[in-house]
């Protein structure tokens, strides 16, 4: 019996669809609606799931295979980096600082994002967008776990990062990554997808991603670096993937456009309060900087992105208009930031310092407009009365934005010297915002936002004091009960750069390593 | 004679992160614990979901299982990533191997063709209850609580979307695109495969998450598993020329092995935790038991002729001692 004779040679493409979409079939037992409960009630109207584009094709045995080769590779190298102790070999140990911020605000997203696309790999009905999300999901607790793998022999050496899952569950600004994905999490299985997919992993990737994975690069630290190469080809997937979920909602049906065009403002602002911590990375934390925020800014959003949505215009997608907003800010965000966290140095898991000389340079040389105007005069004055045992500590708790969580410390649109305060009366209750998008973003769904744990509001309302806390009691410090609630080790993991002992640690260490004493 | 490689020697601050100090004591932590414990979050979550407002985003009350310690459950395997990934891929080599082996050799042309029919008969619907596993499972690690159960759920699930592949491709090199097409309206239409399909369908409504993981996870593979790739393939095939069958489903076999170890440990440590505990993962299982081997005597009918029922009720015998070990009693 000849069976070669007979047999149809199937493509890639169909061959991926036996293999995939080929498996799922409509159920007569039970209703769709009770098998995917989920999918309805957004108002996203999808009449074919069988239109989706496969954005990637991987099969199992290939995906093993592959993902198999690139861990024997990391782990090797994260490894040798660790024996070798190629944390001593980074440009200097205010650096180190920059992994403690990723550690702790970053890489516990992957996790979350993980569980995000488990659980829309299950509620979308279309198999094709089921099984792309299933890789993804994978992918990222690779991601989460990657990171902590590599990190942990940082933490070894140096403060700050010790209870890292503790921190991100805790401490006021790690609340600010932590509502952006639980945000996304907790909303519908195409707003996830928006959210996530699409805005984070497409449109936002190249300025938070990456530009961690390049300070790893140009700052030494071989062991940050090689996860984020690592990542990158299961990234450019996950970019695929994004840019599919958004073309295929839209050619579904037109009613879908004034809902994702919703998602996509509300998504780009999102992401972009969050990218405010990597700005004041970019600019104040590595030692040797890659670019200015402003400048990645201008290349991959303004230009980038531009791009993107010129393209998508097609479908009758518009540049979001929080873009006109954050153009206004560029030259602000990253030196406002960096104020706040200097300010609030003692309630935050990393050092913090004042530019020297040589950075403070740099900051007018990459901010002409605004930086000798606004800001060197105020770090001059800081670095004055450091100089003078006076190292200003802010022990006031500050208003928080019920939206994005970032304390009101941002300027009017267009005027650098009024902090922008906006306000909205709901249920009796006054809720405070940062910026008119994230208010417009919790008007349109009050009813989730004002459930938000908002640290310092916890803080007043005595949730964040370790169990059996009086603070009825003389001398009560407020201050160094949040910390012992956030685990945080007064005078190791908190304060100033300079006389951390962090700083004398590696300066001995790297004594050891090149020199003979 | 040892030879002393001499780097230069700091000494740590600490071994490890305080959460894995608080469960293990203060000495360095394996990859797998790094990786595994406590990374779900578990205070202060911001918002209820906006799909189940009834729960917080990760609940414990998604199951009526109750744990003191959802991190209790401890993969035998020890799976993070990396470990999985390197595991699977060794497989798969040997996987590709058999492929390659099989069809250079012709293998499959030692099957008479009533033989072929029948392995193709019983095995092509399977596609789509390994499909339905693969759901389920997703299901699983979505709905569950804590990460050390709901990472390996997620292996679970690509590895069932594995399965359904390596059927696939052994239906196309024993057929064509046309016997999928066969198998799916077995599945769809033929009226000895529609109790499985039912019973399929059944699970993916099932809202408990840890009775899905009995009734997939534990009770329907449990037995499917021993009665297709034991009893069928390697024994009834084998024994008319399937060996080339044989070993394009090996991957199955050895992988059923495995994870059982992973599911065995899941229903010892969830039975040995209350008296409720094990009452409710008792009855689950007689339900889910019961109705298993029905969905299963046509298949099995079908795939072992006249031995079909004293197959069955060996492999339903080693299935409730194998309960009864677990500490269940049915």
């Amino acid at each position: 019996m000849d069976m070669q004779a007979s047999k149809k040679k199937l493509g890639l493409k169909e061959r991926y669809q036996v293999m995939t979409r080929g498996l799922d079939w409509t159920p007569s037992y039970q209703k769709m609606e009770d098998i995917y409960p989920y999918v309805a009630y957004e108002g996203i109207k999808i009449h074919d799931w069988d239109k989706w584009e496969d954005p990637f094709r991987l099969t199992m045995d290939a995906y093993w295979k592959y993902q198999a080769e690139k861990e024997r590779k990391l782990y090797a190298i994260i490894d040798a980096y660790a024996q070798n102790n190629g944390h001593l070999g980074v440009t200097d140990a205010r650096y180190i600082n920059t992994v403690k911020l990723f550690i702790s605000g970053i890489s516990p997203l992957e996790y979350v994002a993980h569980r995000g696309f488990t659980h829309v790999g299950r509620q979308f009905p279309g198999a094709g967008p089921r099984v792309a999300c299933l890789m993804q999901s994978l992918d990222e607790i690779r991601h989460a776990q990657t990171q902590v793998h590599s990190i942990s022999n940082y933490n070894k050496y140096y403060n700050g990062v010790h209870d890292f899952h503790h921190a991100h569950d805790r401490i006021w600004f790690l609340s600010v990554p932590k509502s952006f994905f639980d945000d996304a999490i907790t909303a519908g299985p195409f707003e996830f997808m928006v959210a996530i997919g699409f805005s984070f992993e497409y449109v936002l990737t190249n300025l938070l991603f990456v530009p961690f994975v390049s300070g790893a690069a140009y700052n030494g630290d071989m062991g940050t670096m090689t996860f984020g190469f690592s990542a990158q080809s299961d990234e450019a997937r996950h970019m695929t993937l994004g840019l599919e979920v958004i073309k295929f909602i839209l050619e579904q049906d037109p009613d879908n456009l004034p809902i994702v065009q919703r998602w996509i403002d509300k998504w780009t602002w999102r992401g972009y309060r969050v990218l405010t911590l990597v700005a004041m990375m970019m600019d104040y934390m590595l030692p040797k900087r890659t670019m200015s925020w402003k400048e990645a800014w201008e290349v991959y959003f303004e230009e980038n992105g531009g791009a993107l949505f010129k393209d998508l215009a097609r479908y009758g997608i518009t540049m979001p208009k929080c873009a006109e907003q954050i153009a206004l800010e560029k030259d602000h965000l990253s030196h406002q930031a960096w104020s706040t966290f200097y300010n609030y140095g003692a309630a935050t898991n990393f050092h913090t310092w004042m530019p020297d000389e040589d950075e403070m340079a740099w900051l007018t040389a990459k901010y002409p407009e605004s930086f000798d105007k606004h800001y060197r005069p105020r770090y001059e004055y800081w670095r004055e009365q450091a100089a003078k045992g006076n190292r200003f500590y802010n022990k006031t708790l500050p208003m928080l934005c019920q939206t994005c969580q970032i304390p009101l410390v941002f300027t009017e649109p267009g005027d650098p010297t009024k902090i922008c305060y906006r306000e909205v009366d709901f249920k009796d209750e006054k809720y405070h915002f940062c910026s008119d998008h994230c208010k417009a973003i919790f008007e349109h769904e009050p009813e989730k936002y004002v459930q938000a744990w908002m640290p310092v509001h916890q803080i007043y309302q005595g949730n964040c004091f370790p169990e059996g806390t009086d603070p009825t009691v003389e001398g009560f410090d407020p201050l160094a009960a949040v910390l012992k609630y956030y685990h945080l080790e007064h005078g190791r993991d908190n304060l100033d750069f300079e006389g951390s002992e962090d700083q004398k640690n590696f300066d001995e260490w790297r004594g050891m390593a090149t020199k003979n004493v | 004679m040892q030879i002393d490689l001499r780097t230069v020697s700091i000494k740590p601050l600490r071994n490890t992160f305080d959460h894995l100090v608080r469960r293990f004591g203060d000495k360095p932590a394996s990859r797998y614990q790094e990786g595994s414990y406590d990374i779900q979050a578990d205070a202060n979550l911001q918002y209820r979901p906006t799909w189940d407002p009834e729960h917080e985003l990760h609940d414990p009350g998604r199951t009526a299982i109750v744990m003191a310690d959802w991190y209790a459950f401890k993969d035998p395997r020890q799976y993070y990533y990396g470990a999985y990934t390197l595991a699977r891929a060794r497989q798969q080599e040997s996987a590709e191997s058999s492929f390659e082996f099989v069809e250079s050799r012709g293998l499959l042309a030692q099957m008479d063709e009533a033989t072929r029919a029948l392995a193709l008969a019983v095995l092509m619907p399977l596609r789509h209850a390994a499909w339905g596993a693969n759901m389920n499972n997703t299901g699983m690690c979505a709905d569950g609580y804590g990460t050390l159960i709901t990472q390996p759920c997620m292996y679970h699930a690509m590895d069932n979307l594995g399965v359904a592949q390596y059927l696939t491709r052994l239906g196309l090199l024993l057929g064509d695109v046309t016997t999928l097409d066969a198998g799916r309206e077995a599945w769809l239409n033929d009226v000895r495969w529609q109790p499985l399909r039912r019973l399929v369908e059944k699970t993916l409504v099932t809202q408990d998450w840890f009775e899905l993981f009995v009734a997939q996870n534990f009770v329907l593979d449990g037995l499917l598993y021993p009665l297709i790739y034991e009893q069928f393939v390697d024994k009834h095939l084998n024994a008319h020329g399937g060996a080339g069958v044989s070993m394009l489903t090996a991957f199955m076999g050895e992988w059923h092995g495995e994870t059982r170890r992973w599911i065995d440990s899941v229903i010892k440590i969830a039975a040995a935790e209350s008296d409720a505990n094990k009452a409710l993962l008792t009855e689950w299982t007689r339900q889910w038991r019961g109705a298993a081997v029905e969905a299963l005597s046509p298949i099995a009918q079908q795939a072992l002729g006249d031995t079909a029922a004293d197959v069955l009720a060996t492999v339903d015998q080693s299935f409730n001692d194998r309960a009864a070990k677990l500490g269940l009693t049915l």
